[in-house]
């Protein structure tokens, strides 16, 4: 990843809640303990947040409620003013960016999904989605070619002529996130859009999310506060507590090696067998395996796809990498490791 | 017993009230026998008073004739404003009203005659279709049928002209400096006590300073009108934009919206429902005001209420009461069925056949034609004084029959109430020490609410007491509690009865929300038909003006009542009258108390009026200000009943807050 172009970059971003927030930073050389601030009466929602967002990964940022996720992505757009730090976007620090400059910013490289969706209740589906190319000035038939373009693309083909309280909530999420791509943006935030929604249309959303990005490849930054939810979309994951991020890494990375005891203590009951590739449990292959090898899977299938067929076959299966030579095999006692909670013995 | 430990707290917090309490009355008890000793403190004397009235008085005489602004003086401005004004309205009168003349001088020859009234009802009646239907066609045709009828046409068109230009007016500027607030917080924080107060000062007071500075006339008395109408569209406005879920702000913002596509397309659209219902309050005060405006030369129906009332011609002030009455309902259901519509599917409206455009057209048509017929047919223009009807003699007939044949009735149940209700009542608050009443008054106010609410409420009782006001001021209490009292015996039993009935229910909502159109100067005529003036006929229209919240806030407290609680109750095994007592009544009654607030509010801005009935409180007290253009005198009056007001809400409020914490009900 890390050969991949940043796409967002954020440096040492402080948003505090409260009045004379920044004099109390300055006063304190920008790193004042959560007592220090507590004492002063002010609400730190983001502390002290370096991270960068790839282009084209699908960043998550997870936490408990209250720990400071949406006032993090607000200050990535600058919904909210950070108090102190710095944010690059397309070459330039966005917190010098003029109202205008913001404006025209907000328009065209941006887009965001709202937890409740954010419709808005007088105007139709096509004209909810047509409504960030209105704002432009583009006009009408264009806007609402395109703006048709985007139900399709959701799947809401057919209700163009439908006002948001008549749809379901995973409809109108289709909506927001319809409208939210009208405008083909560089980065797309999408704060808890499945939150609202029950469990089973959840999931469907998710698959249906994972689909789109499939054909968009789109850099996207995506908040949650469920972690099965991030272990199933992210590239990345970011973990906040208090507003501190404590942790960034793949899924796997987060399992296998927590940086403290609070992430340990959310992973605990995550199936490893849906977040281990074939890479990470495979062992090196012997120099007589090679041409025995039946079976291959990519390296980056994860366990569980595959547990079947190992479980049930003498032989070990090969994996294979991108350009389709085979790096390692897997046998079924390193999958039965998985299955029962063992923590892979060999993992790169 | 002993086991349990009992709370100490609370326990010494109930003595310290009693105790204190206990020395107050004790307190008076000895003022009042040893009159001689401090009679300063009984009487609040003379040589104390702040002559306040007259610096008042003093300040607008320099302000009108000295004030220089610099570029232009103080009496320019007005006199300009004036005139600004002045053109919407004559050309919105001469359309209604009176036709377009070369000249402004009376008698010059008429160019172009008045709307036709067959015209002005075909108007109305095909808005409300288009915005309704039949039913509302027939309602609203009804209802100026009748201003055709019963000749009541000329005057109902001029009091139609001061609405039509002063709501818009009035929706402009208090949604202009709504907007203005909710976007700078300060500004708020400014605005906010000067709209308590003029929502608290009576309407007659904003008379008095209008008068003084425009004079008597139409536009006085639409800027009077304009001023008391505005306060709470800025509140609807800051309102209801603040109702708009921060996430819709915020998606303006990351679609990239500049502040006036936010306002335009995004805040003013979803608020729109709510800014509706601030639109209609607008045009309801109006008409409320334009009425009672009529003192400073409003014309039209207002002034034909007020000479038949000073002229006892009950008949006629009948009808033109009802003229104002039947106008208002036709306003209020013709902006009520604009509101819903909106909330309606507008895909429906696709295929409506008239839009905007279209609709102006045929509205231009229908002029033109009827201007033509009516060229030929005078009587479309001005319905012909033959077929008028009126009832006004069957009236004066009627009153005089039950005058003659009920007088001793009615007789004896006013006297009654006077001898044993009102009159003891005046007489133990005149006679109460003023000092014993403000200490009382901040007592309470400590305990509900603290050091600043008993400051607060402390200044404004002195206020009262130092502006020479004290006696007036205590028989508006007088007035004000009686009449309150009454409102509540009748309205909370009948919300409790409606409550529990959802058939009764509605008749009285219906019921409560005409009596809530009609305008206040309505509620004077029965009144004075069957009891003439005085303190008794005063009490009965501020109840009957007063009641409604009463009512309205009593069904809505037992409606509130969780739906657990009551299941609990049942649970347990608790009748019906177990549970209207131990749980309903009390859990509804901090909003029952909210209602009483209401009608205590209603109570003292009725009362002001009632003036005109002759009572002697402060109302009277702004009245002669009014009559005399006493600018000082009329204002101070007018804040002195403000004060009232303030201190009677702020104590309930604080009151029903804390019960609906304890109850849980609001955090
Ligand atoms: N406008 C504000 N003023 C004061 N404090 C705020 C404000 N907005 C957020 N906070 C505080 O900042 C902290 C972080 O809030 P934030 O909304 O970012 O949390 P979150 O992680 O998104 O939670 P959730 O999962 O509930 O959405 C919270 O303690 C919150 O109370
Ligand atoms: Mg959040």
């Amino acid at each position: 990843m890390s050969k991949v172009k940043p796409a967002l970059q954020l440096r040492n971003i402080w948003k505090i809640f409260g009045d004379d927030a920044s004099h109390l930073l300055e006063k304190t050389s920008r790193s004042p303990s959560l007592t220090e601030l507590n004492d002063a009466g002010l609400i730190p929602a983001v502390r002290d947040v370096t991270l960068d967002i790839f282009n084209g990964e699908i960043f998550v940022i997870m936490g408990l409620s209250g720990s400071g996720k949406s006032t993090l992505v607000r200050c990535m757009s600058r919904l909210i003013e950070p108090t102190a730090g710095e944010i690059m976007f397309a070459g330039q620090n966005l917190l010098s960016a003029s109202e205008d400059e913001l404006i025209q910013i907000r328009r065209h490289k941006m887009g965001m999904v709202f937890q409740h969706f954010a419709l808005l209740p007088h105007m139709s589906v096509l004209g909810n989605v047509a409504f960030p190319l209105e704002i432009q000035g583009i006009d009408k038939k264009t806007r609402e070619q395109r703006a048709r373009e985007m139900i399709s693309l959701v799947g809401l083909s057919g209700r163009e002529d439908y006002y948001p309280r008549e749809l379901s909530g995973g409809q109108q999420q289709r909506v927001g996130i319809a409208r939210s791509l009208a405008v083909e943006p560089d980065i797309w935030f999408l704060d808890e859009p499945f939150s609202a929604l029950d469990p089973l249309i959840r999931r469907e959303m998710q698959d249906e999310f994972l689909k789109l990005q499939d054909i968009l490849k789109k850099t996207i930054v995506f908040i949650t506060h469920d972690f099965d939810e991030a272990i199933r979309l992210a590239d990345r994951i970011a973990i906040m507590k208090d507003g501190a991020v404590i942790q960034i890494g793949t899924p796997e990375d987060l399992i296998i090696n927590p940086a403290t005891e609070y992430v340990a203590e959310f992973t605990r009951d995550v199936s490893r067998a849906k977040v281990f590739s074939a890479r990470m449990v495979m062992r090196p292959l012997a120099s007589n395996e090679k041409d025995t090898l039946r079976e291959l899977q990519r390296h980056d299938a994860k366990v569980q796809e595959f547990a079947d067929q190992a479980v049930h076959s003498d032989d070990p299966i090969g994996v294979i990498d991108d350009t389709g030579s085979v790096i390692g095999v897997i046998d079924r006692q390193s999958v039965l490791n998985v299955l029962v909670g063992r923590e892979p013995a060999g993992s790169y | 017993m002993q086991s349990i430990p009992i709370p100490e707290a609370p326990v010494k917090f109930r003595w310290g009230l009693w105790l204190s309490l206990t020395v107050i009355f004790c307190l008076g008890i000895l003022l009042y026998l040893n009159k001689e000793l401090t009679p300063f403190l009984v009487k609040y004397p003379k040589d104390w008073i702040i002559p306040l009235r007259f610096w008042i008085s003093d300040l607008m005489q320099w302000l009108i004739k000295d004030f220089d602004l610099g570029l232009f003086t103080f009496k320019e401005l007005t006199r300009s404003i004036a005139w600004v004004l002045e053109w919407p309205l004559s050309i919105a009168n001469s359309f209604l009203a009176t036709g377009f003349t070369f000249s402004t001088e009376p008698g010059a020859p008429i160019i172009l005659p008045p709307a036709p009234w067959i015209a002005i009802v075909s108007i109305v009646g095909l808005l409300a279709f288009q915005l309704s239907g039949i039913r509302l066609t027939l309602l609203v045709t009804g209802c100026f049928f009748y201003l055709v009828i019963f000749g009541q046409w000329q005057s109902a068109m001029v009091t139609l002209s001061s609405i039509i230009i002063a709501v818009p007016l009035g929706v402009g500027i208090g949604f202009a400096l709504g907007i203005t607030a909710y976007r700078h917080p300060l500004l708020e924080r400014m605005l906010s006590p000067v709209l308590d107060l003029m929502q608290t000062v009576p309407v007659f007071a904003y008379l008095v300073p209008v008068l003084f500075l425009f004079g008597f006339g139409p536009v006085a008395a639409m800027i009077a009108t304009m001023i008391y109408a505005t306060p709470p569209m800025v509140r609807v406005t800051i309102l209801s934009l603040r109702q708009i879920p921060e996430e819709l702000i915020e998606y303006g913002d990351m679609a990239g919206c500049s502040r006036r596509q936010l306002l335009r397309k995004i805040q003013v659209p979803v608020a729109r429902n709510s800014l509706m219902v601030g639109i209609n309050q607008v045009i309801m005060l109006s008409l409320n005001m334009v009425i009672i405006a009529s003192m400073i030369g409003a014309g039209g129906l207002g002034f034909d209420v007020l000479s038949s009332l000073r002229r006892l011609a009950i008949g006629d002030g009948l009808e033109a009461g009802l003229a104002i009455t039947l106008l208002a309902i036709a306003l209020d259901r013709l902006g009520q069925a604009y509101n819903s519509r909106s909330t309606k599917s507008a895909r429906a409206d696709n295929s409506e056949f008239l839009t905007g455009p279209r609709f102006g057209a045929l509205i231009i048509l229908i002029l033109i034609v009827s201007w033509l017929a009516a060229h030929f047919f005078p009587a479309l223009a001005i319905f012909p004084e033959s077929l008028q009807v009126t009832t006004s003699h069957f009236w004066d007939a009627a009153v005089k029959w039950i005058n003659i044949n009920f007088f001793d009735q009615l007789e004896a149940v006013k006297t009654f109430v006077l001898i044993h209700i009102m009159i003891p009542v005046k007489r133990f608050l005149l006679n109460t020490p003023w000092s014993v009443v403000v200490a009382l008054i901040a007592l309470v106010s400590f305990r509900l609410g603290g050091f600043r609410l008993a400051a607060l409420t402390t200044v404004l009782s002195l206020f009262i007491a130092v502006t020479g006001l004290w006696t007036k001021a205590m028989i508006t209490v007088y007035l004000c509690g009686v009449s309150v009292l009454f409102a509540a015996c009748i309205g909370i039993p009948a919300g409790i009865l409606a409550a529990s009935h959802s058939k009764l229910n509605r008749v009285t909502q219906a019921l409560i929300d005409t009596l809530q159109t009609l305008p206040s100067f309505v509620y004077l005529i029965p009144v004075v038909m069957l009891f003439r003036v005085g303190d008794f006929a005063a009490m009965l229209a501020v109840i009957a003006y007063s009641l409604a919240p009463a009512i309205r806030y009593t069904i809505l407290g037992i409606e509130q009542v969780p739906t657990h609680l009551i299941e609990a109750a049942r649970a347990i095994g608790c009748t019906r009258t177990q549970i209207r007592w131990r749980i309903e009544l009390p859990i509804a009654l901090p909003q029952i108390m909210l209602g009483i607030n209401q009608t205590i509010m209603m109570a003292l801005s009725m009362l002001v009026i009632t003036a005109l009935v002759g009572t002697r409180d402060l109302g009277q007290e702004v009245y002669i200000a009014l009559t005399k253009a006493d600018t000082g005198r009329g204002i101070i009056a007018g804040i002195g009943v403000a004060c009232i007001a303030i201190v009677a809400d702020r104590l309930i409020n604080r009151w029903a807050q804390r019960k609906r914490m304890e109850f849980g009900l609001q955090s």
